[in-house]
């Protein structure tokens, strides 16, 4: 997995709550059987009009925005459908870090799985960094010391961040957490052993 | 003697393999449903990485997002569904998977057919890469959907890295009015709590609202947990759960069957457990529910109007009110009951069971679909419109002006050629009313089985019981 530790770069402010993964990935781009190549399909009913012209007024087609690698959001950010195309779009369209106030659970795992952070700050500072975004050109995200530091006007600004440290772990390792839990085969296979003998129901040779 | 503990404690406690350094835990999983959606890139990473799938036996695939829901014998036209669909049949085969094709009867919705097959069971824990997953908690099983990197690290180990959840009590009391359904109720249960409500929680459905409820109503209930925030919801099983199981293809039988419901007897909560939050709803209060904007907790009574801005309790409730009136083309104040619709679907895993079928069937018999109305009706299983033809509902919708399709997840999200066309407004059985959800600038309110019934015949939002 993609490993996450430093990152340098220009955020773009979304001000929607409830951003849902239909919204992240419509359906039509669920039909790929690949990971990567999703990023220029990211928000598309919000960044294309049904005729498919651009809607100037959306952050992602504001050239100040571009290459942008940080996204500002509203709260209960990737609710919806655990489709994980939506971390891939994000991802390969060169969004590494996500703030909000708060995430649905399956898209927050789903990031951690992907190399993307997702931060989670008060409302009141989420809205202000969004303002901030607008006239800011770079953030810092430093993961090892949970902070994000900027300049605004002249001042250096730090704000912290928490997070649980085994997901800090993984981001900053890029472990292959299936190699590992493999690493506990002989467990599993306890595990099953005894399982087999309390609920036998379970392993029958049933068959459809 | 050990704490209290509840229904999710002792399946969770049940199926810990080991407990990694870090606190997290490596948990078992029972069973795996895959469709072709969610599943192509974790088979991909088992074959770029030389691994096998550990327990293909406790696998079942089929597809159903991408499925045509007519004309089956010609195949699947768009060329991306059909090498989705190909791609699934062809992981299967290779990883000696049990899949039900789409020429297969027993083919549908995936949680729809794994409660058919007897495939889910009381105390399991089940995955599948889709997140209504939670409606297997029906039957007092721990499930609950992941993304594809999580059903990669199922099949390749049987087992999953989690952390645990907290305990939510959702307790329904009094009793239901006449013609309130389970949808009701889950909708009514989203408006109290909203869509972020039950986030880093198992709920469980208690109340003898909830024990009065069919297996299907109680699916229905557990099945939109994930609208409330949940990732799983699960109700305790009873009689009404072994009387479905009883027979079942992958259910026990005999001797085992006994034995089985002794221990899934145990499973239930323990007097004196505690919940880390409890939530009363009473159902009294409960007359039929439907969303009027692009959120599930967008919520109104039949008899209630279109939220004002104005009225708004905070600016950022304000700004997202706006927006979706403005998707939705309402106004504010509007009476429910005046929003007109030109298109109805019903089905899905939400409400695509007989049952819904049934009631559907009672509200169409004598009737007419109204004229300018497109009214869809969607199985959730071949099985199911197998038992709706033996019982004769399909005479009676296609009488009714009801257009009878074959199974699968169709207009809910519309992946198939089932969509809607930009500004079409739909009363729709399904799950979600997000923006696009059932095709670009389609327009979804979100209702039950009668209510949708109720819609197609008077062209607009009715409460059924006035029909």
């Amino acid at each position: 997995m993609e490993k996450f530790n430093k990152l340098t770069g220009n955020a773009i402010p979304l001000r929607i709550t409830n951003v849902d993964t239909d919204m992240i990935i419509p359906k039509q781009f669920l039909k790929t059987i690949k990971r990567t190549g999703l990023g220029e399909y990211l928000f598309f009913e919000l960044k294309f009009d049904q005729d498919g012209n651009k809607i100037d007024s959306f952050a992602l087609n504001q050239d100040q925005y571009n290459g942008a690698s940080i996204l500002i959001a509203g709260k209960n950010f990737g609710c919806g459908s655990s489709r994980e195309h939506a971390p891939w779009s994000i991802a390969d369209y060169g969004i590494k870090c996500i703030i909000a106030p708060s995430y649905a659970d399956i898209f927050y795992n789903n990031c951690f799985k992907n190399g993307i952070l997702p931060i989670i700050l008060d409302e009141e500072t989420v809205a202000k960094l969004q303002d901030t975004a607008e006239n800011t050109l770079n953030f810092n995200i430093d993961l090892e010391k949970q902070n994000i530091t900027y300049l605004e006007n002249n001042e250096q600004k730090e704000i912290t961040f928490e997070i649980d440290p085994v997901k800090k772990k993984c981001l900053i390792e890029g472990l292959d957490d299936i190699g590992l839990t493999l690493n506990k085969s002989s467990s599993i296979s306890d595990f099953e052993n005894n399982q087999a003998k309390e609920t036998p129901w379970l392993y029958g040779s049933k068959i459809i | 003697m050990s704490a209290p503990k509840t229904l999710y404690d002792k399946i969770w406690d049940n199926h810990i393999v080991s407990i990694n350094d870090d606190g997290t835990t490596i948990l078992y999983i029972d069973r795996h449903l895959v469709h072709e959606v969610t599943s192509p890139q974790a088979f991909e990473g088992l074959r770029m990485s030389g691994r096998k799938v550990r327990r293909p036996e406790f696998t079942l695939a089929t597809a159903d997002h991408n499925v045509p829901t007519m004309d089956r014998d010609k195949g699947i036209a768009d060329p991306d569904s059909k090498l989705q669909v190909e791609t699934l049949e062809r992981n299967a085969s290779e990883n000696n998977i049990t899949y039900l094709p789409m020429s297969d009867k027993r083919q549908g919705i995936v949680h729809i057919v794994g409660p058919e097959q007897g495939f889910t069971q009381p105390g399991m824990t089940i995955v599948c890469g889709d997140s209504h997953t939670s409606t297997h908690g029906a039957f007092g099983a721990l499930a609950w959907g992941i993304g594809t990197s999580e059903v990669e690290h199922t099949l390749a180990t049987q087992t999953l890295i989690q952390t645990k959840a907290k305990n939510m009590c959702i307790k329904i009391t009094g009793e239901v009015v006449d013609g309130v359904t389970a949808k009701d109720i889950i909708l009514a249960i989203i408006k109290k709590i909203g869509t972020a409500g039950g986030t880093g929680y198992v709920i469980e459905y208690t109340g003898d609202v909830i024990k009065n409820l069919s297996m299907e109503g109680r699916m229905t209930v557990c099945n939109m947990s994930i609208e409330a925030g949940a990732r799983a919801g699960l109700i305790s099983p009873d009689e009404k759960t072994w009387e479905y199981l009883k027979g079942r293809p992958l259910a026990p039988s005999g001797e085992e069957f006994e034995t089985a419901i002794k221990y899934w007897q145990s499973l239930a909560t323990d007097e004196g457990a505690q919940y880390d939050e409890i939530v009363e709803i009473k159902a009294d209060e409960i007359i039929p529910q439907v969303t009027w904007g692009t959120s599930p907790e967008d919520v109104v009574s039949i008899d209630g109007y279109v939220p004002d801005p104005k009225n708004a309790s905070s600016d950022e409730k304000k700004r997202s009110i706006e927006r979706a009136l403005d998707y939705m083309g309402l106004e504010p104040n509007t009476p429910i009951n005046e929003i007109e619709v030109n298109k109805v679907f019903i089905g899905s895993c939400t409400n695509g069971r007989i049952e819904d079928l049934r009631a559907v069937s009672k509200i169409a018999k004598g009737r007419k679909v109204e004229k300018n109305v497109h009214a869809m009706i969607v199985p959730g299983s071949g099985l199911v419109k197998e038992q709706a033809e033996k019982e004769g509902l399909d005479k009676i919708f296609i009488e009714a002006g009801f257009d009878w399709r074959d199974p699968g997840c169709s207009m809910c999200l519309a992946m198939n050629a089932d969509k809607l066309k930009p500004q079409e407004r739909c009363a729709s059985t399904s799950n979600r009313n997000f923006e696009g959800r059932q095709g670009r600038g389609g327009r979804t309110h979100l209702m039950s089985p009668q209510m949708a019934a109720a819609a197609a015949i008077k062209g607009k939002l009715t409460d059924f019981r006035d029909l």
